[in-house]
């Protein structure tokens, strides 16, 4: 017993100090939070464009991957400096209410209807939204929402809304499941059930089985992505110079460029805003 | 599962410097949650084991009923605590392994406090009237308590440690699962379940409960084994 | 027998070498109550400095009580105990040390039992190396020193647990049945030790159901039943006339109503 107390406070010392040392370690960088959704954290994008900004800027950009709607809850508490997301109304409102400074067209990329291989609604090919979803909701296949006010489940609903159909919440083909994309997506395969996915998710997802992309082109599946810089006013410490030069980058020739190189399996998934804006003119 | 295994024994063979990263930031914050959480709860274990006074029963009940306390509303009270629209904003300790400490000692200190609590009461009712009649005040009486209840005290630390390594939901809310500073293992796992990596995210999870056996293994080696106890 | 071993060499050693501290303990009509029932009526006796006084009576009759009352872990309801003529203070409390029916030993080694009882008691660090040895030795446990005390026969825990008291070098040793359960020759073990420790200048109280050890040992007899005192007088007298009915049943091993 003599022996054995001073080795468990040192072991006990030992602990606190590491995790003291490491504390000092991680907080001497120079970087900037970002606040942004899971499906561009998990189709890899920011682990191409990241590490190019900051061989450029020295800046380190931490990504927290949420929901767009968390990600506007985080960024309103100041809990983040630049914010990417996809849900065009409530990016508006959240500048409109000074949380933000000015939204700026990032980049875009679309929606895709996945379901099951045999298809029993039968809607492989279709291109055209409205007439998808009428034959999903008059088959009795299941179809998945995420159901998390993210922005992808705001779409979803602006989709039906715009087919003329309501599902009531208590459908029995209409289930909420409440959780990320890929969650999401893992429960639809489960209950071969159909869903609706970014497309980059869908093509970084490793867990397809059987489920096929059937419905993809609609211009009404288009999915812009919006910058914004969190509102230095509204909250002590937001790091508004290096945010900003992170956006100046993004909206920069360089910057888009980059976006329009990122490939998962050979395709291109994000389409930058700015070159495409000078491809249509 | 095939795939799971194959996964995990890649892991720890090729483990390279991502996991290990990975592992030792779990190690690090759910290791330094526990010794904190010991630190704050076990003398209000004991407090409330020995001491007699009003409210006592209230708390006893109070602290069992946290032990339930789910991950996620952990995570959210010291987010709340922690975001720059919060109370602690200016430390700027949001999404640093700091706050996921903070957020695994608020969920542990609780199971600290119920198990020693029943465990040194237990010891109390039988030490009592000798250490009393020693002469022992209060304060003495904890130091032969919490000596004497050692190896369940140590029990308990595990069981803490056990609920702290293997939650996600409140270092994912503080930590935000940002790559190189805050990603443990946990949230990996639910990255990679995220991204569909099945294999990936099970094999991470053998990796996980590897871990979980070393550590138990290693504080049992600190035990006497024999089924007579030999004390030192 | 027994006599022969014991009571020579305790007789011998028996004046005390020390100031009696908290002797005389008088107990002047302590009352006792739990809920509704009064568990000690009305007691009083006094505990002279030197004196082997033993408690004897019936199962439940009070004893224990009285053991806790006088080592300070109760509160009497009525009545009162003073130590010396005071009330009980801490460094009183530390003079009196109590064997207990059950002993309580801790989750430690032998030794581990002693130095703990050493450090509280406040032995100085350089003394306790002799001090150890000479209890392991005094309770035939030095070759089990490092054993767990748990794991020890009750007899030898009961040696344990005296000797652990003696560690307090007290001035009022109060034991609690000691030698129930144990064999002749630990019984006779016991003895001795309770015969060292009134050499070493303790006043002991045992409370016994043993007549015959009573009867080789004890100075004072005093006898309870259903919490009242029902005689107090020297030995001798005691265990040849005995001056109630209660108490001549007892002796008798009659039922007591
Ligand atoms: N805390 C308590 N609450 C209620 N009753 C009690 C309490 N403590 C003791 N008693 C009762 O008081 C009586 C006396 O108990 P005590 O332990 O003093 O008996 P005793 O004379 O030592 O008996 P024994 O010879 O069996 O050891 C018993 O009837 C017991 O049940
Ligand atoms: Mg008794």
């Amino acid at each position: 017993m003599r022996a054995r107390k001073p080795t468990l406070v040192l072991a006990l010392l030992l602990l606190i100090l590491t995790a003291l040392a490491g504390q000092t370690a991680t907080a001497a960088d120079r970087f900037i939070i970002l606040q942004s959704t899971t499906s561009t954290e998990n189709s890899g994008l920011y682990g191409y464009l990241l590490p190019l900004f900051r061989a450029k800027s020295g800046i380190e950009v931490r990504v927290v991957a949420v929901g767009t709607g968390q990600a506007l809850r985080n960024a309103r508490n100041g809990d983040g400096d630049v914010l990417i997301v996809h849900a065009r109304a409530a990016e508006d409102a959240f500048v409109a209410d000074g949380h933000g400074v000015t939204r700026h067209d990032l980049m875009a990329n679309d929606f895709v209807i996945v379901g099951p291989a045999d298809d029993p609604a039968g809607i492989s090919g279709l291109t055209d939204t409205n007439s998808a979803l009428r034959r999903l909701a008059g088959s009795a296949a299941p179809f998945v929402s995420r159901g998390d006010d993210s922005g992808t489940h705001k779409k979803e609903r602006a989709l039906w809304m715009a087919a003329g159909i309501a599902p009531a919440p208590d459908a029995s083909w209409y289930r909420e499941a409440g959780s990320g994309m890929g969650a999401t997506l893992n429960i639809a395969i489960g209950m071969d059930a159909y869903t609706l996915v970014d497309r980059a998710t869908w093509l970084s997802f490793g867990n397809r089985q059987d489920h096929r992309l059937l419905v993809e082109g609609d211009p009404a599946l288009q999915n812009p992505y919006g910058v914004i810089l969190v509102n230095p006013a509204r909250h002590p410490g937001i790091r508004a110079v290096d945010g900003q030069t992170f956006i100046d980058w993004l909206l920069s020739p360089t910057g888009q460029a980059a976006i329009a190189a990122f490939r998962v399996n050979g395709k291109q998934l994000f389409f930058p805003a700015r070159s495409q804006a000078r491809a249509g003119e | 599962m095939g795939d799971a295994i194959t996964e995990a024994l890649h892991l720890i063979a090729f483990g390279d410097a991502a996991l290990w990263e990975i592992v030792s930031l779990s190690l690090r914050v759910s290791l330094t949650a526990v010794a904190l959480a010991c630190m704050i709860g076990l003398p209000l274990g004991a407090l409330l084991a020995i001491a007699r006074f009003p409210g006592r029963g209230a708390l006893v009940v109070g602290t069992n009923a946290l032990m339930g306390l789910p991950p996620v509303l952990a995570g959210l009270l010291v987010y709340l605590l922690l975001s720059r629209a919060g109370p602690l904003g200016p430390l700027e300790l949001l999404y640093t392994p700091t706050a996921m400490i903070i957020a695994q000692t608020v969920l542990v200190t609780p199971i600290v406090a119920a198990l020693s609590r029943q465990v040194i009461e237990d010891l109390h009712q039988e030490y009592d009237e000798q250490l009393r009649s020693m002469g022992l005040r209060t304060g003495g009486a904890v130091m032969t308590l919490l000596y004497d209840a050692r190896l369940s005290l140590l029990t308990v630390a595990l069981a803490g440690f056990g609920r702290a390594a293997a939650e996600v939901g409140a270092v994912m809310m503080v930590g935000g699962n940002i790559n190189h500073v805050t990603r443990v293992m946990t949230t990996t796992i639910a990255l990679e379940t995220s991204k569909g990596n099945l294999a990936m995210a099970v094999g991470l999870g053998l990796v996980l409960m590897l871990i979980a056996l070393a550590v138990n293994g290693a504080v049992m080696a600190l035990r006497p084994t024999k089924a007579v106890p030999r004390h030192v | 027998m027994s006599d022969a071993l014991t009571t020579p060499a305790r007789r011998a050693l028996a004046p005390t070498k020390r100031p009696a501290g908290v002797l005389p303990v008088a107990l002047e009509a302590v009352s006792y109550r739990a809920d509704a029932a009064t568990l000690l009526d009305q007691v009083s006796f006094r505990l002279r400095p030197g004196r082997l006084t033993t408690i004897m009576g019936p199962n439940g009759a009070g004893k224990t009580l009285c053991l806790r009352l006088i080592q300070g872990l109760l509160r009497p309801d009525d009545g009162q105990i003073t130590y010396a003529t005071a009330p009980i203070s801490d460094a009183g409390r530390r003079r009196i040390a109590t064997v207990f029916q059950r002993p309580v030993l801790l989750r430690r080694s032998v030794i581990g039992n002693l130095r703990h009882a050493l450090r509280v008691y406040g032995i100085p660090r350089r003394d306790r190396p002799a001090m150890l040895a000479e209890l392991l030795q005094l309770a035939g446990l030095s070759d089990v020193a490092h054993r767990s005390a748990r794991v020890l026969s009750a007899g030898e825990q009961q040696r344990l647990s005296i000797v652990r008291a003696l560690a307090a070098e007290p001035d009022l040793l109060l034991l609690d049945e000691p030698t129930a359960n144990l064999d002749p020759y630990a019984t006779r073990l016991i003895e001795t030790l309770i015969g060292t420790a009134e050499a070493r200048g303790a006043t002991v109280v045992l409370v016994t159901h043993d007549v015959g050890q009573a009867r080789r040992l004890a100075d004072d007899v005093i006898f309870l039943n259903r919490g009242r005192v029902m005689e107090q007088a020297a030995a001798s007298d005691f265990f040849d006339g005995p001056a109630t009915d209660a108490a001549a049943a007892y002796l008798a091993g009659r039922l007591l109503l």
